[in-house]
């Protein structure tokens, strides 16, 4: 982004308007839709604005890993797809959706958001293995935020599919939905200047000069957390970030059904 | 076979789609004769001229003209110039010798001049029957522009924004005191001292482009713009001169 | 077997299932679409005519049309689709290009190239016919030069039943002799430019679903143009 474009945006920034209307902690409108995908075992469809992710979870059966025999296996995976962005190569995963994968898969182990004993069918054997994709459609903006929005939410929502003879029938859902504990919500605020800005769109974020993902439990534990961007923070500043963070979270946390 | 009209004027048409029957009609712009049907070839309005039937596309890229004025971003700086984004199928090209008088030396870094992401208003030379686009800066009104922001119209709706003789989008920068340019490859160039008024003419200007074929549509924006800046002094057959009239752009205000 | 037979779901064989299209959905896209029969769900994006790197893939008489099919991980039938192209998806992505290809004009934008990304949501049966369904809505909304739309719509053959629109249930009916017949067409013409034939069936068989399918595709592109239509109504927004 050149230097005059950044500083527009900036010094609206300054004076806490955007020019989309929002102030510099507000979201863009959001929507939720449950169920997706009639394929997935839980998903959802979520817009922040005009950006707009599906996130699909599918269980499958499978060997649990040598050193965790009574434990389920959790995998989160996100994809830029070249569909949702014209910058975006398709190809193997760069390191942006590399990140963002890891950052919200962090979210979700961490907080021990699913009870993984739970997901044990036979120690050492057979353990319930959870995948959560997330697919852009229209990659506008900051993913980090509703890409782990709509992976929380999806994961609430799915629920177990029968085993008729030892093996899963993917045509027959039961009522039961995953052993959830915690509830993990992610808020990542950006720095712009001297400005912390949420949820920034496609014309803001190549002004941003920083930013800091934080995971929050419902106690307002965190159990995650990611500094990106070029410019470094102030040690001074985190905890004002933080508390931003906190305060943001709870308003998000208040749309998960 | 008396020809007849069936799909009217105004009203949008899809590929393929039977415009009108009879041999009286003409294919023009968009559409094929088939047999003694008239067909659309693409999404769009419906336009009739006479005998000639033309469909006006309503989305798709701009597609490049001699003499036009346009806005550009460089998104690659060579030896001899710089590649330009025209928001068209092909990148135009900005040659040194059309950017500036100045004697520029062998070997000078050009992105002095205009670098990576930088904006410009630039008049279409020249296009090529390779599809080769060669902007000059060598016209009255055409240099780099800094700051603001740009946002991206369907090239058929530039002149609805900008009004008969540049009237729309005067009365927009007298409600909004924002400097406005329209490229006409469909790039509008906004920049206001207060951004809510900055956003007012952005979300005027898409207002403008998703009403585009709705008569007395001046008027209606002029509510819109009222309801929010109150009462506006405006005269449409206030004068503007010709590259006005082709971006919109009062050169006093700079 | 008569033709009144009805089907597991309730339908007559020569009826789709439930049909639902919208145009741009992706809003980054220069066209897009979304189009949902039944529980398969697919989405276009195109992007062009823009510039086609690297050049030796260029043609200089006229634009190139690529396609890229794709499932999403969890729009399969059963287990979750590692991401990634597959020989099936690579197999359906030449196919799908082939079926819009005849119809489009891209002589204006030679060395250029029109991408169509087609991503599925979900699947139960017809998802490539979906796919070209989408595409066909995405390229129009992109204002791309077409002699007409393009839908697409199975037609199977189950226990010497012709049957339209194979929904996955029937596809997978064990015990008897089942085809899957993907058509596209450009009906207004007539011209059919995908045809394929997975599985059982006598010569008489296919000529009788080439028949039955026609007037089922009549349908979907009626429900294409109005979605065209409906995404540039005429009131003041």
């Amino acid at each position: 982004m050149n230097a005059q474009t950044k500083e527009h945006i900036i010094k609206a920034m300054d004076k806490n308007i955007r020019f989309d209307g929002r102030k510099n902690d507000e979201f863009r409108p959001i929507t939720i839709q449950y169920g997706a995908s009639s394929t997935a075992e839980g998903s959802t469809r979520v817009q922040f604005g005009d950006c707009e992710v599906i996130a699909g979870v599918k269980l499958g059966m499978g060997k649990p890993f040598d050193d965790r025999p009574k434990e389920g296996v959790l995998m989160v995976n996100a994809e830029m797809l070249p569909l949702s962005n014209p910058k975006y190569e398709g190809g193997q995963p760069g390191n942006d959706a590399i990140e963002l994968s890891r950052v919200i898969d962090r979210g979700v182990r961490e907080s021990h958001m699913i009870d993984n004993e739970k997901l044990c069918i036979k120690e050492g054997e057979k353990v319930w293995m959870v995948s959560v994709d997330i697919s852009p459609i229209n990659s506008d903006g900051e993913l980090f935020d509703i890409a782990a929005f709509a992976t929380v939410a999806a994961i609430k929502d799915a629920v177990y599919p029968e085993i008729v003879d030892d093996k899963v029938d993917y045509h027959k859902k039961t009522n039961t939905h995953l052993p959830i504990q915690r509830v993990p919500v992610s808020i990542t605020i950006y720095k712009f200047g001297n400005n912390y800005v949420v949820d920034p769109s496609e014309r803001e974020i190549g002004a941003a000069d920083a930013r800091l993902t934080l995971a929050f439990t419902e106690e307002d534990e965190i159990v995650a957390m990611q500094k990106g961007g070029e410019t470094p923070f102030d040690i001074n500043e985190v905890d004002t970030i933080i508390a931003l963070a906190k305060k943001k979270s709870r308003e998000l946390r208040a749309l998960l059904k | 076979m008396t020809s007849s009209l069936i799909v009217e004027a105004k009203q949008i048409c899809v590929p393929g789609e039977t415009i009108a029957k009879g041999m009286d009609f003409l294919p023009a712009q968009g559409t094929s004769r088939e047999g003694e049907n008239i067909i659309s070839n693409k999404l769009g309005m419906v336009n009739v001229n006479g005998r000639l039937i033309s469909v006006i596309p309503v989305s798709g890229k701009y597609i490049p003209k001699r003499g036009d004025t346009i806005i550009g971003q460089v998104f690659d700086v060579t030896m001899s110039g710089w590649r330009v984004n025209i928001n068209c199928a092909y990148a135009a090209m900005l040659m040194l010798r059309e950017a500036t008088n100045e004697f520029v030396p062998r070997n000078q870094d050009l992105t002095r001049i205009f670098n990576f992401g930088d904006l410009m208003i630039a008049k279409i030379e020249n296009v090529t029957s390779q599809n080769l686009i060669d902007l000059t800066l060598k016209d009255q009104g055409l240099r780099k522009i800094q700051g603001g922001q740009t946002i991206k119209v369907t090239p058929s709706k530039v002149p609805r924004i900008i009004g008969k003789k540049g009237s729309m989008v005067s009365m927009i920068k007298k409600a909004t005191k924002a400097r406005i340019i329209v490229g006409q490859n469909g790039l509008v160039w906004i920049s206001a001292e207060d951004p809510s008024m900055e956003l007012l003419a952005l979300n005027t200007i898409k207002k403008i482009e998703e009403n585009a074929h709705i008569s007395g549509l001046t008027d209606k924006i002029k509510e819109y713009l009222e309801e929010i800046v109150g009462p506006i002094n405006f005269d449409e057959n206030e004068h503007e001169n010709a590259s006005e009239e082709q971006t919109g752009e009062n050169n006093e205000q700079q | 077997m008569s033709s009144n037979k009805k089907r597991h779901s309730g339908r007559s064989v020569e009826e789709t299932r439930p049909i639902s299209a919208r145009v741009g959905v992706v809003k980054n896209a220069d066209g897009s679409a979304e189009f949902k029969i039944g529980n398969t769900t697919a989405i276009a994006a195109v992007y062009g005519p823009r510039e086609l790197f690297p050049k030796f893939m260029q043609d200089p008489s006229k634009g190139v049309l690529r396609v890229n099919y794709n499932m999403m991980p969890f729009s399969g039938d059963g287990e979750r689709v590692r991401p990634g192209p597959s020989r099936r998806s690579k197999e359906i992505s030449q196919v799908t290009k082939l079926a819009l290809l005849p119809f489009l004009d891209l002589t204006k934008f030679p060395n250029a190239v029109v991408d169509i990304f087609i991503e599925l949501s979900e699947t139960d049966a017809g998802s490539r016919c979906a796919g070209i369904c989408a595409a066909s809505m995405a390229l129009a909304h992109a204002g791309i030069e077409m002699k007409d739309l393009v839908g697409a719509v199975s037609c199977g053959h189950v226990d010497g039943q012709v049957m339209v629109d194979l929904d996955g249930e029937e596809e997978h009916t064990p015990n008897v002799h089942v085809a899957d017949i993907p058509i596209a067409m450009a009906p207004r013409l007539g011209k059919i430019s995908l045809m394929q034939c997975d599985g059982f069936v006598t010569s008489e068989q296919l000529k009788e679903a080439i028949q039955k399918v026609k007037p089922a595709i009549e349908k979907i592109v009626e429900v294409q143009k109005q979605a065209l239509k409906d995404y540039f109504k005429g009131e003041l927004k």
